[in-house]
């Protein structure tokens, strides 16, 4: 009874703020029937958690709704070090939602979201249907598995979502003999995480060389060459993985035989392996090609590169992996970063205030040996005149060199991104 | 020539900064909202050899940024990165830090080097930090309640040469061994 009388309350304090924004002028369609205005955020991870907490942040008197399909989340960024035996388990990756939820009023509902009506302003999930003002999809990547015949990630896993499996890779990695090979099969570009699969081929061959002699893993890049920190990670293979580390470009892997544990290249070349990681070609979250938010490529999103918003569904903003951010990296710090430019310019569109310029940054980590990393990074912003994200000249660099200083500043950048995330 | 002082120039930049302001974008929050990703929320760093900056002296910031933009101090990423915003730019994330509820974080200090480290810092460092770290002058940062670790690397830099000291500062830490170096990060760190 308590609870109805001040939820309805919180409804009457949420009908004046909006009466008050009428006023001010705000163009844009802020009024849902419900009364308060809402935003929905699907997805939980690196964009999603920190669009929820910003809005909250700035404009405390939007609702604010969750859906993530799991009741947890775990970092794909620094899930190679658990293969490479840094990390014992991947609980420092793992975060829980209900801080976040209460620190700052987020409804966080774990549901699996199952359509999307952008002209009816509602999502529709395996909990019922959620209207929204403005919504922030966030779902990260899927794989495009019809490209590579006789896929099975459960014989050979991708361990590109972190969880089980990274851990199934973990465990085959552990099951091999000494003297095996590991296939490592890297897709063409744009992937998630740029410099990720140079980073577990060095965790891998870290794992090889401290506890199974002999081994080798093999590396089959679909790319010309290595995608990201090119000149680093060369240099730390020869110190530290010479004769474990067999990196062969331009190799697409096209097929897998799982009986055989062989992968094909386009037809001519069978390359087989003890244990065989492919990390197959992506394409936007399922839930950006069910809502039309996919552009003519077939893969990613396009998006306004100043508010996120899809270019294709109106009030629809999407952030991350899946969209198409220009020069952004698809990394946790470039969600993390889009997820704050879109949360700040909603906020701007739903009190009728002019939006803001974009500015975002780029930092990303990656571990060569148990104590030594390297960076990349960029500020970013927007061409006007070519209406999308460029770097600022001079702010996209690497390391100059492997630093043991840098390993030391990466763990602490993980445990600042996920407690931002996570309370 | 007459040298400015950093107050001087933080000074001139503001000015600078208001008369742009009605072209300026991005807003502050947006530039600021960007460091958090490595900084923590507001500023407010959960790792701890990242600094907090909630709470910093806008002045010290505004330095720091163009030392690492020039190069003048020894950096990772932030050599990379400070040469993404212009000087107004790093006028407003200042502000916005300085305005900040400073964070006092939890790093467990030794206590008999948190005792020896208020010995030297009296004898050392007191003049520039003030109240014990709580206060600055000048171009001097808050090293109060500071994450150990990050302190640690900074005096370590100090120690070693990497990072370059005023003269003013090597004059007043020139007999410092590593050990006074070490004891004097655990007081500051411990510091409220």
């Amino acid at each position: 009874m308590t609870m109805e009388r001040r939820n309805f309350l919180k409804l009457l304090g949420a009908g004046a703020a909006t009466a008050t924004v009428g006023l001010a002028g705000c163009a844009t369609q802020s009024v849902s029937a419900g009364g308060g205005r809402k935003v929905v955020v699907i997805g939980g991870g690196y964009g999603g958690t920190i669009a929820a907490k910003y809005i909250r942040m700035m404009d405390p008197s939007i609702e604010v709704t969750l859906i993530e399909r799991n009741d947890h989340y775990v970092s794909c960024p620094f899930s190679n070090l658990y293969l490479g035996g840094i990390l014992p388990d991947m609980s420092s990756l793992t975060i829980k939602y209900d801080k976040l939820a209460s620190n700052y009023g987020i409804k966080v509902v774990q549901a699996e979201v199952t359509g999307i009506d952008a002209a009816g302003h509602s999502v529709t999930t395996s909990k019922g249907v959620f209207k929204y003002d403005r919504l922030v999809a966030s779902p990260g990547i899927e794989f495009r598995t019809d490209e590579i015949n006789g896929y099975d990630p459960e014989i050979m896993p991708h361990a590109w979502k972190a969880g089980p499996q990274t851990m199934l890779l973990r465990k085959q990695l552990e099951a091999m003999k000494p003297g095996g090979t590991v296939v490592l099969s890297i897709p063409l570009a744009p992937f998630r995480c740029p410099p990720g699969p140079y980073e577990r081929t060095s965790m891998i061959a870290m794992y090889l060389k401290q506890n199974k002699p002999g081994s080798k893993i093999i590396v089959l890049d679909a790319n010309p060459d290595i995608v990201s920190k090119k000149g680093l990670f060369l240099k730390g293979w020869k110190k530290h993985y010479e004769g474990i580390v067999d990196y062969r470009p331009a190799k697409k892997v096209t097929e897998v035989d799982a009986k055989k544990m062989s992968v094909m290249i386009e037809g001519i070349e069978e390359i087989k392996g003890d244990v065989i990681n492919v990390i197959p070609p992506q394409k936007a979250g399922h839930i950006a090609h069910v809502a039309g938010l996919v552009g003519p490529d077939k893969k990613w999103c396009p998006v306004n590169p100043t508010t996120f918003e899809s270019t294709l569904q109106k009030d629809i903003h999407v952030i991350g992996d899946s969209s198409i951010a220009g020069a952004m990296p698809k990394s946790g710090y470039s969600a993390n970063s889009e997820a704050k430019v879109c949360a700040a310019n909603i906020v701007a569109l739903m009190n009728g205030r002019d939006i803001s310029d974009m500015s975002a940054v780029n930092t990303c980590y990656s571990f060569l040996s148990a104590n030594e990393a390297v960076s990349v990074t960029g500020v970013y912003q927007v061409n006007k005149e070519k209406n999308a994200i460029e770097a600022v000249a001079g702010s996209v660099g690497v390391s100059p060199d492997l630093s043991e200083l840098e390993a030391v500043y990466a763990q602490s950048w993980i445990k600042n991104i996920l407690t931002e995330m996570s309370s | 020539m007459k040298r400015i002082k950093w107050s001087e120039w933080a000074l001139a930049v503001c000015a600078l900064a208001v008369s742009a302001g009605a072209h300026a974008a991005p807003s502050t929050e947006m530039l600021a909202n960007a460091c958090a990703g490595c900084h923590g929320t507001k500023g407010a760093s959960a790792g701890p050899s990242m600094p907090s900056l909630a709470g910093q002296s806008k002045v010290f910031f505004i330095d720091a940024m163009k030392k690492f933009k020039s190069g003048e101090r020894n950096a990772t990423v932030m050599g990379r990165l400070a040469k993404g915003y212009s000087d107004e730019q790093v006028v407003a994330m200042a502000d916005f830090f300085a305005k900040q509820k400073p964070q006092n974080q939890s790093a467990a200090v030794d206590p008999a080097l948190v005792a020896s480290g208020k010995a030297i810092s009296d004898s050392a460092c007191k003049r520039c930090h003030l109240e014990n770290g709580k206060e600055f002058e000048e171009d001097t940062p808050i090293v109060a309640g500071q994450w150990l670790k990050y302190l640690q690397i900074q005096m370590d830099e100090f120690s070693s040469g990497k990072r370059k000291m005023s003269e003013k500062k090597v004059e007043k830490v020139k007999s410092l061994s590593r050990a006074d170096w070490e004891a004097v990060a655990h007081f500051y760190a411990s510091q409220k």
